[in-house]
C-alpha cells in the first residue's frame, strides 16, 4: 500500500482531469459532465481508501511521498496525512463528489467550470495533504484563484463582480502576509529547508514567535472566515454558484483554519500561547454576531453564509483553547461543518435552481414538492444547532470543554450562539419548507433528480453517522492532536 | 594570447551579426512578395543561435577574455540566452503583422539590439559598455517608431529617443566620474578595486551611483523614469512593446546588478539599500496603482511593467545581503520574460482581428476562442503571481530574498503592492471569462506562428513554474558568477 | 442486551417506516403499532427478572461499551426502580399513542417514525447512566416533539407576534416549545460540560461519587472559583432545565401552547412522559449532585410547586378551551412531583422525605396515565366535534354518547384524586411526607386541591351534563372500539393502582431507599 502513491494522485488527478477537459469539445456537454463525475468519483474512492488505510496506531504521518523540488532551498514535494489531515482528505473527497452531481444543471461553459472546479480541488487536497511549507503556500494559492473565475462567471448576477473580487482580494491578503511570515520562519530557523517536521523541532526564539505568529495565523486564519476579516465570507458564499459555495464553504474555508493549526499554532506553540488568548476573544465575535446576523437576513443563502462564519468561529476557537478537548472537537467540526455546509449550499442551490429566489418571505411549502431535499435542510439545520446524535454535536461538545478549562465566561457567552441558531434553522425550516406554497411555484418546482438525492444522502449519512457512531473520526483526530499537544507542551 | 573559448564566449554575438549580413543580402535579393521568408529566417537563425550558445557557449574557468573587455560567465550566459528567446518570439510575432514583419529593416533592427543587449550583460569595461547600451538602445528607438504611417509610433519613437538619449548622457557623466575617481580605470572590476581603496566620501560615491542608476533605470524603467513607458509601449507596434518590457528590462537589470554589487558593495556603501528599496517600493505603488484606471491594454501592460521592475528592485536590494538576491533577480526577469511575452503576443493577436487595443476588446474572448482565452489567463495569472505559474515562484523568491535580507518592510510592501496588481489583472480577465460582446460568434483566428510562440511561452510559463531545480541551479551560478 | 433492545428497537422500526411505501398507509401503521409493542413486552420481561438482575453499583442490566472515548463518555446504560417505573410509563403510552393517531392520514410514515424517535428519546434518558448521553437524548425528543406539533397539530387558530405579524397557532407552539426548552438547556449543557471538565467523565456512577465531595476552589485557565460557588450556580442550571421541563411555575408558559396545539396522540406522550424528564432529572441527577445545594434551595422549590399547583388550578378553571384546561390540569399536578422532590431535598434522607419521594414518583407515573388518559378522550370529543372549546360543545354529551361519558368521568375522578383510584394515593403520600416539612406550602398546595376538583367537574359538566345547548353539523357517535383499546389499559392501572399500589410502590421504594436512604 506504502508503495503506491495514492496521496500523490489524489492531489494531481484533479488538475489532469481538468487540463484534459481543456481539450474536450465544449459542445459535448453530457461527455464533460460524465468526465468530471467520473473524476469526482474516483476522488472520493480514493480518498476513502486513505480514511480506512489510515492506521490510528501507527506512524504519525502515513502515506508519504517525498522528492526534492527545489533542494537549493530544502523545498521538496513532500505529502503526507496525520489524523487532522485524513478526515479532511475525506471531507474534500465528499465535497468534489457531491458538487460535481450538484452542478450537473451547469449549461453556461461547463468545461471550463469543472476545469476550475478540479484545478481548486487539487489546491485543497494538496494543502491538506503538504508537510512542506512552501508546498503548502503553492498549493494554498491554487486553490484560492479559480475562486474569483468561478464566481464571478458562474455566479449569482447581481452580485458576482463585486464578491468575487471582495473575496479574491481578502484572502490574498491574508496569504501573502501568511507568506510573508512563512518565509521569515525559514530563514529565522536557518535549517535551509521548508519541511514543517524539521522546523517544528527548531526552538524559535520566544520573541520571535511573538512577533511572527499573529501574522501568520490570522493570514491564514481570514481565509477561514475569523472576525473582522469575515467579510467576504457571506458575499462570496451568496454570490458563488453551488458547487462553488459548497466547496468554498465546506473545504476553502478549513483550509485556513488547517493551515493556522499547521503553520501556525504547531510551528509556533510559543507564539501560539501568547497570543491565543485575545484572539479567542474574536472568535467569540465569530460565534454570536455571526450566528445573530444570520438569523436577520431576509436571504436563505446569506443566512447559511453567516451561519457557516459563525459555526467556523467554533474551530478557530477550540485552536484557541490550546486544549486537548478543543483541538478535537476542531478537528471534528472542521469536517462537520464542511459536511454541513456543503449540505446546506446544495440544499439552497436545488431551490433557488426551481423556484428562482431566495429571499425566505417568497418561499414556502417546499417540503411537499421537494420532501427529499426538506429532510436533507432538516439533518443539517439540526447538526447546526449542535443538537446530540448529529455530528454538529460531537465536534462542539469538545470545544465547548475546552474553553471551559481556559477561559470559563467564554464558554457561558458563546453558549448563546446555539439558541440563536436554533431560531434561525427553526425559522427557516418554517417558512421556506412547511406553510403555503405560493400560486407561483405551482408547476414549476419539482422533485430533485435520483443523482441529486443521492449526494445530498452521501452528506446527511455522514452528518448522521458521525453523530451516532463518534467513534469513526475521533480516536483519528485524537492521534493527530496529541502530537499537537506535545509540541504545545513541550516548551 | 588567443584561446578558443575567445570565440565561444562572443559565439551569440558572433551568430547574431552573421545573420544581420544573411538578412541584409537577402532582403535586398528577393521579390517584395517573398518578404515573408525572412521572418522565418530570424526565426530560424535565432533558434539555431540559441541552441548553439547553448551548448557550446557555456562557461568555463575562465571569465575575463579580450583583455577583460568581455566576462564570459554564468550571468551573461543565462541573460544571452534570455536575450535570444525574447527576440526569437518577438520575431514569431511580428509574423504577418503587414506594416512590420515583412520589412527586412524590422529584423535587423531587432537583431542588432539583441546583439547590443549581449554584449552589455557581458560587458566588462565601461567602454565596452557604453557602446553595449547604444548598441542595443538605437535600434530599439526606431524599432517603437517603426509604423511610420501610425499616428502614435512615430510619436513613441521619438519619445522614447528624447528619453534616452537625455538619461544615457546623465549616465555617461556618472561613468566619466568613475573614470576620474578611479584614477583612470576603465575596467568595471579593476575600477572598483581602486575606489574602494580610494575611500570616497560616501556623499560622492552614491552621487555617482545616482547618475549611473539614471541610466539603468531609463532601461527597466523604473520610478522616476518610467514616464516614457506607457506612451512607447501604446505607440509601439504590439512585438516591440513585447520586446521593450521583456528583453530590454532585463539588459538593464542585468547591468544593473553588476554594476552594483561590484562598484558599490553594500558594505561599503549600504546607503543604496534603501535608495533602491524605496525606488522599488515607488515603482510598485505607482506602477499598480496607474494600471488601475488604464483603459487600453497596452497601457495596463506598461504599468504593470513598472511595477514589475519594483518587485524586481527588491530583489537587488536583497541582493545586497544575500545571494539569494540575485538568483532572485534573474529567475523573476526569466519567469517575466516569457509571462510578458505571452501576453504581448495575446494582445497582438486580438489587435489582428478587432483593431483594439482596449481592454472592453476583449469581453467574450473565451467563447471566441477558448484557447487563446486560457494563454491569457495563465499569462495574466503568472503576472499576478499565481500558482502553479512561474510568476508565483518568482515572486516567492524576490520576497524570500528580501526577508532574508531583514527588508521585512520591503517584503510586506511588495506583497500588498502584489494584491493591488490582482485585482487590475482580474480586472481584464473579468473581460475576457465574463463579459460578451456583439460577435461572441465570431471566433479570433490565431495564425500557425504566434500559436506556436504562444504555446512555447505557455508552455514554459508552467515549467517555469513547476520544475524549479534546474533553473534556479543556473540563475544562482549567474548570482555567484558576478564576483 | 435487554435495555440496547428496549432503546433501539422503536428507532431502527422508524427508519424501516422512511423506506415503506408511503402509500401503503394501514400497513405503515400495523407495523408501526407492532413496533412499539416489542419495547413494552421487554420492559415487561425486564420488571418481573428485575428482583433477580445483578446489581452494579445500584443499578440492574447495566451494559458499557466505548462511545466517545476522546472525552471519557461512554455507551452506559443500566436502570434502577426509579427509572424502570418511567420505562415502563413510556413503553406502555408509546403503543397506546401509536393506536390513538391511527386516524392521522398526512405523511404516516414521517409521523410514526418521529413518534418512534421519541420514544428513542425519552428512553435513552430514562435509561442512561452516563451524563452526556443523557443530555443526548434528552435534546433528541426535542426533534421529533417539535415536528409533531409543527406538521400535525391542529390546523385553526393563529397567533398574533409582534407588529401584527401573524403565525399558524401550531408553528406559534412548536418554535416557543423548541426555544424555551433548548434556552432552558443551555445551562444545563454548560453545566454538564463544567462538571465533564471538572470530573474528567461523564459516568455517572463516579460523578455520584466525586462531585458532591468536591470543596476547595476550581482553577479554569485564570479563573478561580471556590467550588461552593460552582456547585451553586450548576446547581440551578439544572434546576432550571428541569424546572422548565417539569414545567414548575413561572416556566409553564410553554406548555399549554405546545399541548393544545399538538395532535392527539402528541400531547398523550407529552403530558404522559415529556413532563416526566423534567421530574426525573430532579431525581435522578440534581437531589444526588447537589445535596446541599437543594437543600439550601428546597424552600422556592416548594413555593413555586404550591404556586403551580394554586395557579394551575386556577387557569384550568378559567379556561373555555377543553384542552387548555387539560393542559393547566398538568401543570397542577406536576405541582405535586415538585413538592414532593421539594420536600425530600430539604430533609434528604429522613422518613418523610422517602414518603414524599414515594408520593412523587409514583405521582409521575400515575400523572402519565391520567393525563394521557384525558388527553386521549379531549382528542376523541375533537374529532367528532372539530371543536375544543367548552361553549360550543355545549354539554349534554351523556346521553347521547353513554360510553365515552363513563370513561371520562372515570378518568376525571382518577385524575381529580378520588380515593380507590390512582391519583389519591400518590398524592397523598406527597402530602402526607411534605406536611411535617414544609407544612405551610403544603396546606395551601391542598386549597389548591379543592380548586382541582373544580375545574375537573366544570369539564365534565360542560361537556357531558346538563341539556343540549349547540347543535352542530355534525353526527356524534360513540367511542370506537380501537379508542376503548387505547383507553381501557390505562383504565384498568388507574383501578389496579388505586387499590393495590404496593406492587410498585415496592419497587419504587426500594429505589428511593437506596438511592437516598
Amino acid at each position: 500500500m506504502q508503495d503506491f502513491p495514492i496521496l500523490t494522485i489524489i492531489v494531481l488527478l484533479p488538475l489532469l482531469s481538468g487540463v484534459v477537459l481543456f481539450f474536450l469539445p465544449g459542445d459535448r456537454k453530457q461527455l464533460i459532465y460524465r468526465w468530471a463525475l467520473a473524476t469526482g468519483l474516483i476522488e472520493f474512492l480514493l480518498s476513502i481508501v486513505v480514511y480506512i488505510g489510515y492506521d490510528i496506531d501507527g506512524d504519525r504521518y502515513q502515506f508519504i511521498d517525498k522528492f526534492d523540488w527545489l533542494p537549493d532551498l530544502g523545498i521538496s514535494y513532500y505529502v503526507a496525512v496525520d489524523g487532522i489531515s485524513a478526515p479532511l482528505i475525506l471531507l474534500t473527497g465528499i465535497v468534489i463528489f457531491t458538487g460535481v452531481i450538484i452542478s450537473q444543471r451547469i449549461d453556461d461553459r461547463p468545461r471550463e467550470f469543472f476545469a476550475f472546479l478540479f484545478i481548486l480541488a487539487t489546491g485543497v487536497f494538496g494543502v491538506f495533504a503538504s508537510l512542506d511549507m512552501f508546498a503548502l503556500f503553492f498549493f494554498y494559492e491554487i486553490a484560492v484563484f479559480p475562486m474569483y473565475l468561478l464566481i464571478s462567471i458562474w455566479g449569482w448576477k447581481e452580485t458576482r463582480e463585486y464578491a468575487a473580487m471582495k473575496l479574491t482580494l481578502y484572502l490574498f491578503i491574508g496569504s501573502v502576509i501568511a507568506l510573508v511570515g512563512g518565509l521569515a520562519l525559514y530563514f529565522e530557523a536557518g535549517l535551509g529547508t521548508f519541511d514543517m517536521l524539521q522546523l517544528e523541532s527548531f526552538k524559535f526564539s520566544p520573541e520571535f514567535q511573538k512577533l511572527w505568529f499573529p501574522f501568520v495565523f490570522i493570514g491564514f486564519a481570514v481565509l477561514g472566515g475569523i472576525w473582522p476579516f469575515h467579510n467576504w465570507s457571506p458575499d462570496g458564499h451568496v454570490a458563488a454558484p453551488t458547487a462553488v459555495s459548497m466547496f468554498h464553504a465546506g473545504v476553502l474555508m478549513k483550509l485556513g483554519a488547517f493551515a493556522a493549526l499547521r503553520v501556525g499554532i504547531m510551528l509556533l506553540p510559543e507564539g501560539a500561547q501568547f497570543h491565543l488568548p485575545w484572539i479567542i476573544l474574536l472568535t467569540l465575535v465569530n460565534v454570536v454576531y455571526g450566528a445573530y446576523i444570520a438569523m436577520v437576513q431576509k436571504d436563505f443563502k446569506y443566512v447559511i453564509g453567516f451561519s457557516s462564519v459563525s459555526h467556523m468561529g467554533l474551530v478557530f476557537m477550540g485552536f484557541a483553547t490550546l486544549t486537548e478537548d478543543g483541538f478535537i472537537g476542531a478537528g471534528v467540526q472542521m469536517v462537520s461543518h464542511g459536511v454541513m455546509t456543503a449540505l446546506f449550499f446544495a440544499v439552497v442551490g436545488l431551490i433557488y435552481d426551481q423556484a428562482h429566489t431566495r429571499q425566505i418571505d417568497e418561499l414556502g411549502g417546499m417540503a411537499k414538492k421537494m420532501p427529499f431535499v426538506a429532510g436533507a435542510f432538516i439533518i443539517g439545520g439540526l447538526v447546526s444547532m449542535g443538537m446530540p446524535g448529529f455530528s454538529g454535536f460531537i465536534a462542539e461538545f469538545p470545544i465547548f470543554m475546552g474553553v471551559w478549562q481556559s477561559h470559563p465566561w467564554i464558554a457561558i457567552a458563546a453558549v448563546i450562539s446555539i439558541v440563536i441558531t436554533a431560531a434561525y434553522v427553526i425559522r427557516i425550516v418554517g417558512s421556506v419548507f412547511f406553510g403555503e406554497m405560493p400560486e407561483k411555484f405551482e408547476g414549476h418546482v419539482h422533485d430533485i433528480s435520483r443523482s441529486e438525492k443521492l449526494a445530498l444522502g452521501v452528506l446527511c449519512l455522514v452528518l448522521v453517522g458521525i453523530g451516532i457512531f463518534p467513534s469513526v473520526i475521533v480516536p483519528m483526530v485524537e492521534s493527530g492532536v496529541q502530537h499537537v499537544m506535545t509540541l504545545l507542551g513541550g516548551v | 594570447m588567443f584561446t578558443p573559448e575567445m570565440i565561444l564566449a562572443i559565439l551569440p554575438e558572433i551568430s547574431l551579426l552573421v545573420l544581420v549580413g544573411v538578412i541584409l543580402v537577402v532582403d535586398l535579393s528577393i521579390s517584395k512578395e517573398r518578404k515573408g521568408i525572412l521572418a522565418w529566417l530570424t526565426v530560424g537563425g535565432l533558434a539555431l543561435t540559441f541552441v548553439l550558445t547553448f551548448l557550446l557557449s557555456r562557461p568555463g574557468d575562465e571569465t575575463e577574455l579580450w583583455g577583460g573587455m568581455i566576462r564570459h560567465d554564468w550571468l551573461a550566459y543565462i541573460f544571452n540566452l534570455v536575450f535570444l528567446f525574447g527576440a526569437g518570439i518577438t520575431a514569431l510575432f511580428a509574423i504577418g503583422w503587414e506594416q512590420v514583419g515583412k520589412r527586412g529593416e524590422f529584423y535587423i533592427l531587432l537583431l542588432t539590439s539583441t546583439l547590443g543587449m549581449s554584449l552589455m550583460s557581458a560587458a566588462g569595461d565601461l567602454i565596452m559598455l557604453f557602446l553595449a547600451i547604444e548598441t542595443a538602445s538605437i535600434p530599439l528607438y526606431v524599432l517603437a517608431g517603426f509604423m511610420t504611417k501610425d499616428e502614435k509610433s512615430p510619436e513613441a519613437g521619438f519619445k522614447y529617443l528624447l528619453f534616452g538619449a537625455m538619461t544615457t548622457a546623465v549616465m555617461l557623466y556618472g561613468f566619466t566620474l568613475l573614470y576620474g575617481f578611479s584614477g583612470g580605470e576603465t575596467n568595471i572590476y579593476e575600477l572598483a578595486a581602486n575606489i574602494q581603496a580610494g575611500e570616497l566620501p560616501v556623499l560622492v560615491s552614491l552621487g555617482t551611483l545616482l547618475l549611473v542608476l539614471v541610466g539603468f533605470g531609463f532601461k527597466v524603467s523604473m520610478v522616476p523614469f518610467h514616464f516614457w513607458a506607457p506612451d512607447v509601449y501604446e505607440g509601439a507596434p504590439t512585438p516591440v512593446a513585447g520586446f521593450l518590457s521583456t528583453a530590454s528590462k532585463a539588459a538593464g537589470f542585468a547591468v544593473m546588478i553588476r554594476f552594483l554589487l561590484v562598484i558599490f558593495p553594500a558594505a561599503n556603501i549600504p546607503q543604496w539599500v534603501i535608495v533602491i528599496g524605496v525606488i522599488s517600493v515607488l515603482s510598485m505603488a505607482l506602477g499598480n496603482t496607474l494600471a488601475l484606471a488604464q483603459k487600453n491594454i497596452k497601457r495596463l501592460l506598461a504599468y504593470s511593467s513598472i511595477a514589475h521592475a519594483g518587485y524586481v528592485l527588491m530583489g537587488v536590494a536583497a541582493a545586497a545581503h544575500t545571494s539569494l538576491g540575485v538568483t532572485s533577480v534573474v529567475y523573476y526577469l526569466i519567469v517575466y520574460l516569457v509571462t510578458s511575452l505571452a501576453a504581448f503576443g495575446v494582445v497582438a493577436i486580438v489587435w489582428h482581428t478587432t483593431g483594439s487595443d482596449d481592454v472592453s476588446a476583449y469581453d467574450g474572448l473565451s467563447r471566441r476562442s477558448p484557447m487563446l482565452a486560457v494563454a491569457m489567463l495563465v499569462a495574466f495569472l503568472s503576472l499576478a503571481g499565481v500558482p502553479p505559474f512561474g510568476g508565483f515562484i518568482a515572486k516567492v523568491l524576490v520576497i524570500a530574498s528580501a526577508v532574508d535580507a531583514d527588508l521585512i518592510w520591503l517584503a510586506v510592501l511588495g506583497v500588498l503592492n502584489a494584491i493591488i496588481g490582482l485585482y487590475y489583472y482580474l480586472i481584464v480577465l473579468k473581460h475576457v471569462y465574463l463579459f460578451r460582446s456583439d460577435e461572441d460568434e465570431t471566433p479570433i483566428k490565431v495564425a500557425r506562428p504566434h500559436a506556436v510562440a504562444l504555446t512555447i511561452c505557455i508552455i514554459s510559463i508552467i515549467i517555469l513554474g513547476v520544475v524549479l531545480a534546474p533553473w534556479f541551479e543556473w540563475t544562482s551560478f549567474a548570482a555567484d558568477a558576478i564576483f | 442486551m435487554l435495555l440496547t433492545l428496549i432503546l433501539f428497537i422503536p428507532a431502527l422500526t422508524a427508519i424501516l417506516l422512511l423506506f415503506l411505501p408511503r402509500n401503503n398507509k394501514q400497513t405503515i401503521r400495523w407495523v408501526a403499532f407492532g413496533a412499539s409493542l416489542v419495547p413494552l413486552a421487554i420492559s415487561i420481561v425486564v420488571w418481573f427478572g428485575f428482583e433477580d438482575a445483578a446489581v452494579v453499583d445500584k443499578f440492574r442490566y447495566v451494559e458499557q461499551y466505548t462511545w466517545y472515548e476522546a472525552i471519557n463518555s461512554s455507551y452506559h446504560v443500566g436502570v434502577d426502580g426509579l427509572s424502570l417505573t418511567m420505562v415502563l410509563l413510556t413503553t406502555l403510552l408509546t403503543p397506546l399513542s401509536i393506536l390513538a393517531s391511527f386516524k392521522i392520514d398526512k405523511n404516516v410514515n414521517i409521523y410514526m417514525a418521529l413518534f418512534l424517535f421519541l420514544e428513542m428519546g425519552m428512553l435513552g434518558v430514562f435509561l442512561s447512566l452516563d451524563l452526556l448521553l443523557f443530555f443526548v437524548f434528552w435534546e433528541i425528543g426535542l426533534v421529533p416533539m417539535f415536528f409533531l406539533i409543527n406538521q400535525w397539530g391542529s390546523e385553526k387558530g393563529e397567533r398574533e407576534l409582534w407588529n401584527g405579524r401573524k403565525m399558524p397557532a401550531r408553528s406559534y407552539a412548536s418554535f416557543k416549545f423548541m426555544i424555551y426548552t433548548m434556552a432552558g438547556s443551555l445551562g444545563l449543557l454548560l453545566a454538564i460540560q463544567l462538571i465533564g471538565v471538572v470530573s474528567g467523565t461523564f459516568d455517572l456512577v463516579a460523578i455520584f461519587d466525586s462531585w458532591p465531595a468536591l470543596t476547595g476552589d476550581l482553577t479554569l485557565g485564570n479563573t478561580i472559583i471556590p467550588f461552593a460557588t460552582v456547585k451553586t450556580v450548576a446547581f440551578w442550571a439544572f434546576a432550571i432545565a428541569f424546572a422548565i421541563k417539569v414545567p414548575v411555575w413561572p416556566f409553564h408558559t410553554w406548555l399549554p401552547d405546545a399541548h393544545t396545539e399538538a395532535p392527539t396522540a402528541g400531547s398523550m406522550i407529552l403530558a404522559g412522559v415529556l413532563l416526566k424528564l423534567g421530574a426525573y432529572g430532579f431525581l435522578r441527577l440534581v437531589l444526588p449532585l447537589y445535596p446541599d445545594e437543594a437543600k439550601a434551595a428546597a424552600g422556592i422549590l416548594a413555593f413555586l410547586a404550591t404556586m403551580a399547583i394554586i395557579f394551575g388550578a386556577f387557569a384550568a378553571y378559567g379556561q373555555r378551551d377543553f384542552k387548555r384546561l387539560v393542559a393547566y390540569s398538568s401543570v397542577n399536578h406536576m405541582g405535586f412531583v415538585v413538592l414532593g422532590i421539594a420536600a425530600a431535598a430539604y430533609s434528604l434522607g429522613s422518613e418523610d422525605a422517602t414518603i414524599a419521594l414515594n408520593g412523587a414518583v409514583l405521582q409521575m407515573f400515575n400523572h402519565g396515565l391520567s393525563a394521557a388518559g384525558m388527553f386521549f378522550l379531549v382528542g376523541v370529543i375533537y374529532e367528532r366535534t372539530h371543536t375544543r372549546d367548552l361553549d360550543e360543545i355545549g354539554g349534554g354529551l351523556f346521553p347521547v354518547i353513554p360510553i365515552y361519558g363513563g370513561i371520562l368521568i372515570f378518568t376525571s375522578m382518577a385524575s381529580l384524586g378520588l380515593p380507590g383510584l390512582n391519583g389519591f394515593v400518590s398524592e397523598f403520600l406527597v402530602v402526607r411526607g411534605a406536611w411535617p416539612i414544609f407544612t405551610l406550602f403544603t396546606a395551601l398546595s391542598m386549597m389548591g386541591l379543592l380548586f382541582t376538583g373544580a375545574y375537573i367537574l366544570k369539564g365534565i359538566s360542560s361537556t357531558l351534563h346538563g341539556p343540549r345547548k349547540a347543535e352542530g353539523n355534525y353526527k356524534i357517535t360513540d367511542i370506537g372500539r380501537r379508542e376503548v383499546f387505547v383507553i381501557a389499559p390505562l383504565m384498568a392501572l388507574m383501578l389496579w393502582l388505586g387499590v393495590w399500589p404496593a406492587w410498585l410502590l415496592d419497587v419504587i421504594n426500594n429505589a428511593m431507599l437506596s438511592l437516598f436512604g
